[in-house]
């Protein structure tokens, strides 16, 4: 039903040029010349010269930088396992509730989505510090846990240490489940909300359980909605720089963080430049990989 | 009506002396305890920070601590601070221009890959997607390199001109999103709407405007929404593109943080978190609105 | 009521494999959802090896108390027993019942092999056995060899035997089929319905269907249950269904009716009369109506028991007592013709003006008699031919 841009040539131009101008002369140029910059060498304070060479991604392997490479994928991987734990049986709840609960438990999950990210981890650092109110609430069990083990005559627990939870890699981990959490949930109720129920019913009707008729058939047809929610929320937890920058400590860092490093202090572009791209071909071999589970799920429809 | 109905030993008949709570049927997991708790867990881990920070937002002591007492003092102080304000109103600028520009570049990418088959196709399609799933930093980097060097914004430019690159750079992850919204939207339009009109002797342009962008604007609607909370929400791109003197509200409060945290940022944060929710509130009941029309 | 009178239907058909116990009984059963009444207080018994159907408009609750008894939905009030034990605390997955979905529900992500042995897998049939049961079972749906192949690359018809195939090899005691045929086109649906009843009588399973559509369930079932809002609104064979319906509603939805509006005026052992305003000489009935005198009543006249006879302009109706023995006579108009093919329908306009269908059979190739618009006509109809309604 399309038609070929030959036969309005005028109208095509209006239309196509105005969006693919942008994009050329705003993302594609400064995204070469980063590409370019990474093949490059700092002769000055504020001149580089383009000699192609491939010292930057040599230096990026070594063990310093893979193991801040390694890091990242660890902890955007366990991100992501978080949250499609805590996701899946939430995604399950909306995409089963009745309509009317179904729009507002949408809009709950939603809303912090649309909630400036800078805030809400700002809002996190107030409930995880040491002064804060998850403290709080274990030292008050503490106390009451003491007081009753003090009534029926043990040994008082002593005085309640606070917990830190802030400023290590723990922290780092809750704050990206906090912050993606919306990202997993919405791919996967909209999977589990497309489904035939009757498949599931199907499933039980003849005599599987809710474990197994999960396990059994709607985890596999739910698989291109569970790669996606995997693949949004992996994606911008391996870049995350924010949160690892505010929560994190000094052996926290991640990917994004050396990156801004060489940019904003070091002053080493083209090492920078190279890291940058090397995180970018991660992203992209995320990518391919889901492109591949969802290939495979619609061949075998 | 004669019914087959036997009759019944009243012993048998249930629901006499109170009507028992029906159990959930087999799918209803939302009513199942076990779920309830998640949802409810969730929902507690997803607001609580958010509530503690409005609550303390009107408490008189300093520390985010204690309760002391109610007070608006934070947000007058915050009213106050000239250099927190102009980043709050730099920020409303950047995100209005921003999605004005995005919803005609979005729209016209969308049209423009809908509508035509060309050469490359496949290949401008697959750059649309980039600055969606590029990594923030790498967009940010890219954008302070390119206005450094390539394209250098010029510099004392008047309000509002000097937010220009600050405002290009959101636009260019922006408009992507809105591209792909209205893309979705468009795919549900039906030809022989187009074809009825023009069966009915609109022309080309008349066409276009009477059939085709009524129905984009759901898809108009919600990339507009999604474009202004992009800009409004992003740190890591303008953190970027940011000169001195173009401060947004989310850098301004990033540079607080590093200092010292006063509930004046409580205060400036709330009234942004309410600036978003209206947004979509107003945002999500057009589009309802429009759905019921629609319907009806 | 009018079962005193021995029906020109055919006997019913012999269903030896039908026994006297109820398999399934329903005992008050109410479901509310929300506010809305789905299904009202329904107590019915089916009896073990019949094929029973709930007939029904669609919204009529009849898929609500299939689901009830499947276990998906729980009941508001009243008692569901299979087998004479309350199924009230068994989840779907443990109730001895098995359903074929109006999607059929083929697991798309499964080979029809594993489709059908799901069932067995879960209920930790051995291997060995499982294969043989599934083998047997594709066979009996005339599916044969098929197991090896993934839904997709099977027709609509295929894939609801698998889902038929799926359900009986768990050798349930009851099978549930939603609105089995209402997905297949008519050639097949022809096909299947006949399949159908030879399936069941050969495993010899209780089936219960649901079902929109009247044909179908007259065609198939051994009984049915006609379901108007929640409410049951008749329960019998096919045959009683269509010439004794007990309420306009049941008359109206199976099959096509005239229906009018008159008083009983006279009722006796062997005779009665109602007058109605629509037809000008009161209707003669060779039966008792077991009315009050003087109350409303309906009278529903079948199309097909309508006689039609060329009338000369000026013609006066024959006495009651010229006319052919119980005969009811009633003067008209032909005002439209529809030609079917192997019948033609005709609307009549009475002197009332109120308009009545009837149609004939097309018996020779060329009409003996060539109604033709605006023609005057006789109609004519036995005395035992029309039910009376009470409500």
């Amino acid at each position: 039903m399309e038609q070929t841009w030959r036969q309005a040539k005028a109208a095509f131009a209006a239309i196509a040029i105005p969006p693919l101008a942008w994009l050329l002369l705003f993302f594609i140029v400064p995204m070469t010349v980063i590409w370019a910059y990474s093949f490059g060498e700092n002769t000055g304070p504020t001149t580089i010269d383009f000699t192609g060479t491939f010292a930057n991604y040599m230096r990026a392997v070594e063990p310093l930088y893979l193991e801040i490479f390694g890091k990242s994928l660890v902890v955007a991987g366990l991100t992501t396992v978080l949250c499609l734990i805590v996701g899946f049986p939430v995604a399950l709840a909306i995409a089963f509730a009745s309509p009317r609960m179904k729009s507002w438990l949408l809009l709950l999950i939603m809303l912090p989505f649309w909630t400036n990210l800078l805030i809400r981890t700002y809002a996190l650092i107030a409930v995880l510090r040491e002064q804060g109110y998850v403290n709080f609430t274990l030292e008050w069990l503490w106390n009451n846990a003491s007081g009753l083990m003090t009534f029926v005559g043990l040994q008082p627990l002593g005085e309640y240490e606070p917990l830190t939870l802030l400023y290590n890699n723990s922290a780092v981990i809750i704050g990206l489940v906090y912050v993606h959490l919306p990202f997993m949930v919405l791919p996967l109720y909209s999977a589990l909300d497309r489904m035939d129920r009757s498949l599931m019913e199907a499933s039980l009707d003849l005599g599987a359980g809710h474990m197994r008729t999960i396990l059994l058939v709607v985890v596999p047809l739910a698989a291109p909605g569970i790669a996606s929610g995997v693949l949004i929320t992996f994606i911008p937890a391996l870049g995350a720089y924010l949160t690892p920058d505010l929560l994190g400590g000094t052996d926290s860092q991640m990917i994004a963080n050396v990156i801004e490093r060489q940019f904003k202090r070091a002053n080493d572009w083209p090492f920078g430049a190279a890291l940058s791209f090397l995180l970018m071909y991660l992203t992209f071999a995320a990518i391919a990989m889901q492109a591949l589970v969802q290939r495979r799920s619609e061949r075998r429809r | 009506m004669a019914k087959n109905a036997l009759p019944i030993p009243s012993a048998l008949r249930p629901g006499r002396g109170g009507v028992r709570k029906e159990r959930p049927g087999p799918l209803e997991y939302t009513r199942r305890w076990p779920l309830r708790l998640i949802v409810a867990a969730t929902l507690l881990f997803l607001y609580l920070p958010l509530i503690t920070m409005m609550v303390f937002s009107f408490n008189t002591s300093r520390r985010n601590v204690v309760w002391q007492g109610f007070t608006t003092d934070w947000y007058v102080k915050a009213a106050n601070n000239a250099s927190l304000m102009e980043a709050f109103v730099n920020s409303l600028t950047i995100a209005f221009f921003c999605t004005i520009i995005s919803v005609v570049l979005g729209a016209l990418a969308a049209v423009m890959l809908w509508r035509f088959r060309f050469p490359g196709k496949t290949a401008v399609e697959g750059s649309m997607a980039l600055p969606i799933v590029v990594p923030e930093i790498c967009l940010g980097v890219a954008m302070l390199v390119f206005f450094a060097r390539v394209m250098p914004w010029p510099m004392g430019l008047p309000w509002p001109l000097n937010l220009g690159a600050i405002t290009i750079a959101h636009v260019s992850f922006a408009f992507p999103f809105v591209a792909t919204v209205v893309r979705a939207r468009l795919a549900s339009f039906n030809r022989e709407l187009e074809e009825a009109a023009k069966d009915l002797g609109a022309s080309e342009w008349r066409t276009f405007w009477d059939v085709l962008v009524p129905h984009m604007q759901p898809g108009l609607i919600a990339g507009a929404l999604l474009a202004f909370t992009l800009s409004l929400d992003d740190f890591v791109i303008t953190f970027f593109t940011a000169g001195p003197d173009t401060i947004t509200f989310p850098v301004k409060v990033y540079s607080m943080l590093r200092f010292s945290v006063t509930p004046e940022v409580n205060a400036a944060s709330t009234v942004l978190i309410l600036v978003t929710v209206v947004l979509t509130a107003v945002g999500l009941h057009i589009q309802n609105r429009n759905a019921d029309n629609r319907k009806a | 009521m009018s079962e005193a009178v021995v029906s020109n239907a055919p006997a019913p058909k012999p269903t030896p494999h039908v026994k006297d116990n109820a398999i399934i009984r329903f005992e008050g059963v109410t479901k509310r959802f929300d506010r809305v009444m789905a299904v009202d207080n329904v107590t019915l018994d089916i009896r073990e090896g019949e094929f029973f159907a709930l007939l029904g408009p669609s919204g009529c609750g009849k898929t609500t108390l299939l689901r009830m008894l499947a276990g998906f939905e729980t009941p508001t009030e009243g008692r569901i027993l299979i087998d004479g034990k309350d199924v009230a605390d068994l989840p779907p997955n443990k109730r001895p019942v098995n359903m074929v979905f109006q999607s059929y529900a083929v697991f798309p992500h499964m080979k029809v092999a594993d489709n059908v042995g799901y069932g067995l897998k879960m209920d930790r049939v051995p291997g060995e056995e499982i294969k043989t049961r599934v083998a047997e079972a594709l066979e009996l749906v005339k599916l044969g060899g098929y197991g090896d192949r993934m839904p997709d690359q099977l027709s609509g018809g295929q894939r609801q035997r698998v889902a038929l195939a799926r359900a009986l090899v768990k050798r349930p005691r009851v099978l549930l089929l939603d609105e089995p045929l209402s997905a297949l086109d008519a050639k097949l649906r022809d096909q299947m319905r006949s399949e159908l009843t030879s399936l069941q009588e050969k495993v010899g399973i209780t089936f219960i269907m649901v079902t929109h559509d009247q044909d179908e369930a007259l065609a198939i079932a051994t009984r049915c249950a006609v379901m108007n809002r929640g409410v049951l609104a008749q329960v019998a064979t096919p045959a009683d269904l269509y010439e004794f319906p007990n309420s306009r509603f049941v008359a109206d939805f199976v099959g096509s009716v005239n229906l009018f509006e008159g008083v009983l005026e006279r009722d006796e052992q062997n005779e009665a009369q109602v007058r109605c305003p629509e037809i000008s000489s009161p209707v003669y009935l060779d039966h008792g109506v077991t009315g009050a005198r003087g109350s409303t009543v309906w009278v529903a006249l079948r199309p097909e028991k309508i006689e039609m006879h060329k009338r000369k302009n000026g013609e006066t109706a024959p006495k009651m007592e010229d006319a052919p023995a119980g005969a009811n006579v009633a003067a008209g108009i032909v005002r439209d013709i529809v030609y079917l093919g192997s019948e033609t329908n005709y609307e009549i306009e009475l002197e009332s003006g109120r308009r009545i269908k009837t149609f004939r059979s097309n018996l020779t190739r060329y009409d003996q008699e060539d109604f033709t618009w605006d023609e005057p006509v006789w109609l004519a109809w036995h005395a035992c031919s029309p039910a009376v309604l009470l409500s």
